[in-house]
């Protein structure tokens, strides 16, 4: 299993948008840092996200998101968040890390 | 097999960036030029602006910066010769396969014919690759 990476804003950069479009089925996503803000509700990148759940996880570090001033009620539902314990968790269980610079 | 008798491992550079604009393109060809010392099984992906490190005819005389795609030209000569395209980047560009230079490496099995390096890929292939790594570098 691999775990993706994104740390920049889907408004900054593409790389949520082709970190979704190469993740295949199994695979754990992770947003952190500026990656969060893709995380909340009534973005334009809301449906690319929930579909993207159809077939692989997908968490944010809550640190990075409360720390944006953003509320766990408007994060998407599906996404679980873990600590920076939780991150590191992740990592081990993967057979690869692939970070979207 | 490896000579040095260390374990070869699978190693892609992800390469997702425009060259000139930012250091990433130059650091990393730098990166895998002194990784090709290790003698790893490395393959490269060109994916988003990355594609555009490829583009033929670049000149960088007029921002006096060093043009440094002849470099890429060096990586068959380092048995760096696995180099992924990704084709809907390309096509969203407006590039083709011809608009990118044309790196080739010799076989040395079959008279060191001389071999084009550079494979177009679609999201599927790209994503199958990725899955076969042991070490992804992102750039």
């Amino acid at each position: 299993m691999t775990l993706h990476t994104v740390n920049k804003s889907p408004f900054e950069t593409n790389s949520l948008e082709t970190c979704l479009r190469l993740v295949r089925s199994g695979h754990n996503v992770l947003l952190f840092e500026d990656g969060v803000y893709g995380a909340s509700k009534g973005t334009r990148f809301e449906n690319m996200l929930t579909e993207a759940m159809q077939n692989c996880k997908v968490y944010i570090l809550l640190p990075d998101f409360e720390a944006r001033g953003m509320q766990t009620d408007s994060l998407i539902s599906g996404i679980e968040t873990v600590d920076y314990t939780g991150f590191v968790d992740l990592v081990t269980a993967s057979e690869r890390v692939q970070s979207w610079l | 097999m490896e000579e040095g008798g260390g374990v070869t491992k699978k190693f892609l550079y992800v390469n997702r960036r425009a060259p000139y604009g930012s250091i990433y393109a130059l650091e990393s060809l730098e990166v895998v030029l002194i990784g090709a010392a290790f003698e790893q099984d490395v393959s490269l992906a060109f994916i988003d602006d990355g594609v555009y490190q490829l583009k033929k005819g670049q000149a960088t005389d007029g921002i006096g910066m060093k043009n440094f795609s002849p470099t890429y030209n060096a990586l068959g000569d380092y048995d760096i010769n696995k180099i992924y395209v990704d084709k809907d980047s390309l096509e969203q560009r407006g590039l083709t396969l011809d608009d990118l230079m044309n790196l080739t490496w010799e076989d040395e099995n079959e008279n060191y014919a001389e071999k084009p390096s550079i494979s177009l890929v679609n999201s599927e292939e790209l994503a199958a690759l990725m899955e076969q790594q042991d070490v992804v570098l992102s750039f």
